[in-house]
């Protein structure tokens, strides 16, 4: 029975002369990497030169500020409820008078960590999350020594205040210019 | 007589240097041609393009830990890797690199050893390189080393002898066993009627030789001794630190060896065409070196070449290929030779 009429019968011809002694095959094959050898190697080298992310790439959390410079995070535990890897953990702090300038509600979180080696970035928290504090920006995860350094809290996290309003988090931004003044490569 | 020795004390340091640095260049060399091959850039981090990768990878093999499985018979352990080494550098002595160069008067060989057997030597050298590798799986004690170093040591006892079967024809044709005979043999490029070099005159002996010398170097498509995906590292799967860089420089070495032997044997050595027409009889023996070179880092590339292209022979298509292919071909190939000048003296 035939599912699809794209299935081929299987020939196996007896090898002639010329594809016995392998000689003409081989020599086809070289000229073929030889000819590889002229080719543009579409290689990016990456600390120097970055490749443009898709818009909608997921990539590291940021939690984001709102237009005054407050943190929109209100923990109320929807980010980390939805997510499928269990990565968030958060504790939720009462804001004190006086602090309006710095958390939007009056229930914000004092703790806020991902652990970015569970998670999977699939951007479920993005979508759970009620403020639109949490997005993924388009950086990818930086690389680190030990684990305990992929558990990234909000110092890591949140939007840096100045240079305000840009969506990345550019935590590999500023690690990756470190290392590129430190070896005094070109960008 | 004192000039004449301390020429060739310099000539041997210098092609002993000579053979490590293009040894540590090749490395470097492969893992560019491979990614040139593959639309890759390869190593391009140690300084401009990359080119103190082979120093780094140096030092680093001695910086690493030296370790001795246990079991092991440690003198055997040290005296592989030695001997792979020692028998690679050796082979180089009896390469005739370039005609005799005048100097204040003195003639000097560049050839280390002028012997009258020179095509002997190197076969004798070369078969002896085999117990660098069997000596050093057996020791190891761990089996993916020991089946290694048997297929090392099968593959190239059998391909000797076609080796050495394909260039009786060669032998027949300069009536010489001296590689500096047999090069000025094929004097210039074309002697009246034509081509001088050996390739042209037989085609069949360059076919099998060259195919037997990548087997007799362990090198794609014959490198079941090492077979990464199979028995991990072959022989050398115990081997760490510079023991481990010591084999691996001797592959490389004994590619240098072997693509000056097939340029020397088949493609003129450090012959080319229009030296004639040259007066100055230094100048030739100059520009040949060059040229000798040059052929022999082709047929070098030509290895890496080779290497990244086809994959690799199954253990009984090798042996069948040695035995049941390669040997009658290489003796069709003498009465061939030996039929044509038998025809041409009478
Ligand atoms: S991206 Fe997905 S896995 Fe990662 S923290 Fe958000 S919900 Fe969890
Ligand atoms: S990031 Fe959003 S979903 Fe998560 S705790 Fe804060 S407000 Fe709630």
């Amino acid at each position: 029975m035939q599912l699809t009429n794209r299935a081929k019968p299987v020939e196996k011809k007896a090898m002639n002369f010329s594809e016995r002694i392998y000689l003409p095959a081989i020599m086809k094959g070289m000229s073929i990497t030889f000819r590889h050898m002229f080719k543009k190697e579409p290689t990016i080298r990456y600390p120097e030169q970055k490749r443009d992310f898709s818009p909608v790439y997921r990539g590291v959390h940021i939690l984001k500020r709102d237009e005054n410079g407050a943190e929109r995070c209100t923990a109320c535990g929807l980010c980390a409820l939805s997510c499928p890897a269990e990565a968030i953990t958060m504790t939720a702090a009462e804001r004190q008078p006086g602090e309006e300038n710095l958390y939007r509600e009056e229930k914000y979180a004092s703790k806020y960590e991902i652990n970015m080696l569970r998670c999977i970035f699939c951007g479920l928290c993005e979508e759970a999350c009620p403020k639109e504090a949490i997005f993924l920006s388009n950086s990818i995860a930086m690389s680190n020594y030990g684990r305990k350094d992929f558990i990234y809290g909000k110092d890591r996290l949140v939007e840096p205040v100045s240079p305000p309003a840009e969506h990345v988090n550019n935590f590999e931004e500023v690690r990756r210019e470190k290392w590129l003044s430190d070896t005094g490569r070109e960008k | 007589m004192e000039f004449i020795f301390i020429a060739k004390v310099l000539l041997v340091l210098a092609i002993l240097a000579i053979s490590l640095l293009v040894a540590t260049y090749t490395t470097y060399a492969e893992r560019k041609v491979a990614a040139f091959l593959q639309d890759r850039v390869g190593p391009d981090r140690a300084g401009p393009m990359g080119i103190f990768q082979p120093f780094m990878d140096a030092a680093k093999m001695f910086m690493k830990e030296e370790i001795f499985p246990k079991d092991s018979n440690k003198f055997l352990f040290i005296l592989g890797p030695a001997l792979a080494m020692l028998t690679a550098c050796m082979t180089s002595a009896v390469i005739p690199w370039s005609k005799d160069i005048t100097l204040m008067g003195h003639r000097i060989p560049l050839q280390v050893a002028n012997i009258n057997i020179g095509v002997l030597y190197v076969f004798g050298v070369v078969s002896l390189g085999v117990y660098g590798i069997m000596i050093g799986g057996w020791s190891s004690n761990n089996k993916y080393s020991l089946l290694g170093a048997i297929r090392a040591s099968s593959q190239m006892i059998s391909y000797e002898l076609a080796m050495g079967l394909s260039l009786i024809a060669i032998l027949i044709m300069s009536g010489s066993l001296d590689l500096k005979d047999i090069v000025e043999k094929q004097h210039g490029f074309w002697t009246g009627s034509y081509f001088s070099w050996n390739f042209f005159r037989a085609p069949l002996s360059f076919l099998i030789f060259i195919i037997c010398a990548f087997a007799e170097c362990n090198r794609a498509p014959f490198d079941l001794a090492e077979c990464e995906s199979e028995l991990i590292g072959g022989y050398h799967t115990e081997y760490s630190s510079m023991k481990l860089g010591l084999y691996l420089f001797a592959e490389y070495v004994n590619m240098f060896i072997s693509s000056a032997l097939i340029s020397a044997l088949f493609f003129g050595g450090y012959n080319f065409p229009f030296m004639d027409s040259i007066g100055n009889e230094n100048a030739v023996a100059i520009i040949g070196l060059c040229v000798f070179f040059a052929k022999t880092f082709f047929f070098m590339f030509v290895y890496l070449w080779v290497r990244w292209t086809l994959p690799r022979f199954r253990y009984d298509q090798l042996m069948r290929l040695g035995w049941q292919y390669l040997l009658p071909l290489a003796i069709f190939n003498i009465l061939v030779v030996g039929a044509i000048i038998m025809w041409r003296m009478m």
